[in-house]
């Protein structure tokens, strides 16, 4: 009230005189000490909503926070509510999830940093890895609780086009052509783009073979490449909104869901011959449930999405479910089949591939290395 | 305007009013709490480097190139900022038009708005199918994800700076001496050059300086409009975020006091001749 009614004043007295006294306008000492009563009782009245805020958030029965990568937005929607719905259910509690999305590895370090998570399902292993490691939050061999490597659904990464695919790509080969531009986020900064770089790799290595011959593809490629985005959100508004490049590079879940958001009418979704089975890997964070009371919550979330109606979920949303057997069937037979390449078979499991192809000076860093 | 005020009178003592033993103290504590402490940790985390990791870490071509567009691109940013700030201002303080208030608080907006929004906007403004992009690329100039879309965020982000600080001195500069110089037979390029512009000297280069180092220490504006090339369009900051997402604390810790010195260095430089300037041309 005070902070409107004092911007009203200024603005009149600006319209009015043309050299304003910089005294003008604060006032006769009566409006000055109303003012300052005015004031006080804001700020007493903001901390009063503070105080009740916590007491509230304290009083509530349980809380749980997801933290998710940047495309899961969507999907956690849904299995939050559907979830709280069964759970209230079974236990009659009520119960409230929050999610937090970003890039994979900067939620990671969040929950490293101490953002207290009960639950994280992030794009990598190797995200999940470095929080056990470097804050000991979770056991070392957190992946092996959950089915399934600890990945409830997985994903891959495909091409999504302009419609009637002006450029005629049809796979890995034609994203080095001159003059395609190849929209990906920066795998230094996004898991997704991760996938995306090593799939490209595992289409080279099949083709070629010959290590060199793999990096001149790889380097080729990312010379068609205009724009690093930060993360996969970005990369999809940069190709879908900002109408860059001629293909993008992106999670098959976040393809469909450009579809759905922006008209099929506009996109077409193209298989290439070979890609990489995406793993997105879930885990209880043992140390924040233990502390906060919520692991038998937390725990029954995650079974939660190994469960028929979780994993129906998974695939309404583009996610291809670890239980194929327990979803309809038109929503399975909607992901295209294609040869998939894995990351522990193929690549040795993220503990080696992430140091040998995105760490400091790795193959990624040495693509853009000026030749001396 | 109070503020400037103040910055502008040099008291040495601490007057006539008691209570300079508790304004010290908090001030002390309130600056230790707040930059000190946080910056010390900095310095220590970064400390675990060694001289030779962090000039390792200074040389390293990558990080040469983001420096050099961080730094250069800002100060660039800064410059323009201080030129057509002062002429923002100018307009703002010497003509009544209608609308001038709403002008006014416009000039704030930069400070409110959150600058991932900032940067979302303009990215979409200036890429190329955008209002501004799509005039502009016919005629092969690319502004959207190259580093001169870095310098749009950058001066974006920095003009109110040089506006509020020039705007309190220009208010209280005397028509009277325009005139006075008008009579004494001075041309009009002399009267702004040589009557107008040195009093205010001191506050647009405050202006520049606050300008420039937010310019270069900004990521969230700059991430959606840079493209993020490696040797082209990588600000330091991201390489930063990189060292993070890598894990690497000490490496990303390396890279920030290496700016934190270059900015303290550039802005003592700064300083140093707003204080000459100070002293050449005295102040309002």
């Amino acid at each position: 009230m005070s902070a409107a009614s004092s911007n009203l004043d200024t603005a009149s007295a600006g319209l009015s005189a043309a050299y304003r006294d910089p005294r003008q306008g604060r006032g006769t000492g009566r409006t000055r000490l109303w003012r300052r009563v005015v004031d006080w009782a804001l700020i007493g009245a903001a901390f009063a909503v503070v105080a009740g805020v916590a007491v509230q958030a304290r009083a509530q029965s349980t809380t749980l926070l997801n933290v998710s990568y940047d495309p899961t937005r969507e999907l956690y929607k849904d299995v939050n509510a559907a979830f709280a719905a069964e759970w209230k259910g079974k236990t009659g509690e009520t119960l409230t999830i929050r999610a937090s999305h970003g890039g994979s590895g900067k939620q990671a370090r969040s929950v490293i940093d101490g953002l207290d998570a009960d639950v994280v399902t992030l794009a990598l292993s190797a995200d999940i890895d470095a929080i056990a490691r470097e804050a000991k939050l979770l056991p070392a061999e957190w992946q092996k609780r959950l089915p399934n490597n600890s990945a409830p659904y997985a994903s891959t990464i495909v091409f999504l086009v302009r419609k009637g695919n002006p450029k005629a790509i049809k796979d890995w080969d034609d994203l080095v052509k001159p003059g395609i531009g190849v929209i990906t986020p920066n795998p230094k900064t996004s898991g997704g783009a991760r996938w995306n770089y090593l799939a490209a790799w595992a289409y080279a290595q099949q083709k070629y073979g010959d290590e060199a011959k793999v990096r001149d593809y790889i380097t080729a490629l990312f010379k068609n490449v205009p724009v690093l985005d930060t993360g996969a959100r970005g990369a999809t508004t940069s190709f879908a909104q900002r109408n860059l490049g001629d293909v993008l590079l992106a999670w098959e879940n976040e393809a469909f869901l450009v579809f759905d958001e922006f008209g099929a009418d506009k996109f077409e979704i193209v298989v290439p011959s070979i890609s990489i089975l995406a793993e997105p890997p879930v885990a209880v964070v043992d140390a924040n449930v233990d502390r906060k009371g919520t692991r038998k919550a937390a725990e029954a979330y995650l079974q939660f999405l190994y469960s028929d109606k979780g994993q129906q979920i998974a695939a309404k949303h583009h996610y291809r479910p670890s239980r194929p057997e327990v979803v309809a069937k038109e929503l399975v037979d909607a992901f295209p089949k294609l040869k998939l390449v894995t990351i522990d078979r193929d690549f040795g499991g993220w503990a080696k591939a992430q140091p040998e192809h995105f760490g400091d000076g790795g193959t990624f860093d040495q693509l853009y290395k000026p030749k001396s | 305007m109070a503020q400037a005020l103040v910055l502008g009178r040099r008291t040495s003592g601490p007057g006539v009013l008691p209570g300079f033993g508790l304004s010290i103290g908090f001030t002390l504590v309130y600056l230790s709490l707040i930059v000190l402490i946080p910056l010390g940790a900095l310095a220590l985390k970064a400390a675990g480097l060694g001289v030779d990791g962090l000039l390792k870490i200074a040389f390293d071509a990558r990080v040469l190139a983001a420096l050099k567009i961080s730094f250069g691109v800002a100060f660039a940013a800064a410059l323009i900022n201080a030129i057509f700030g002062v002429l923002v201002a100018w307009v703002l303080v010497r003509y009544e038009f209608p609308g001038r208030a709403l002008v006014d608080a416009a000039v704030d907006l930069p400070f409110a708005l959150p600058t991932a929004v900032a940067g979302i906007a303009l990215a979409a403004l200036y890429a190329g199918n955008g209002w501004v992009g799509a005039l502009l690329e016919p005629h092969g100039i690319k502004v959207a994800y190259t580093p001169l879309g870095i310098m749009v965020a950058l001066v974006f982000v920095g003009l109110p700076f040089v506006v509020r600080t020039v705007q309190p001195l220009m208010q209280e500069l005397d028509r009277e001496i325009e005139e006075a110089s008008a009579t004494l037979g001075a041309s009009r390029l002399q009267t702004v050059v040589r009557v107008l512009l040195p009093p205010l000297l001191p506050a647009v280069l405050t202006g520049f300086a606050l300008a420039f180092a937010r310019g270069v220490g900004e990521y969230g504006s700059v991430i959606f409009i840079a493209g993020n090339m490696p040797y082209v369009s990588e600000i330091a900051p991201l390489l930063i975020v990189i060292k993070l997402e890598e894990f690497d604390y000490r490496g990303a810790t390396g890279i920030a006091l290496i700016m934190l010195l270059v900015s303290f260095a550039m802005l003592l430089v700064i300083n140093l001749i707003q204080a000459w300037s100070r002293k050449r041309y005295g102040h309002v």
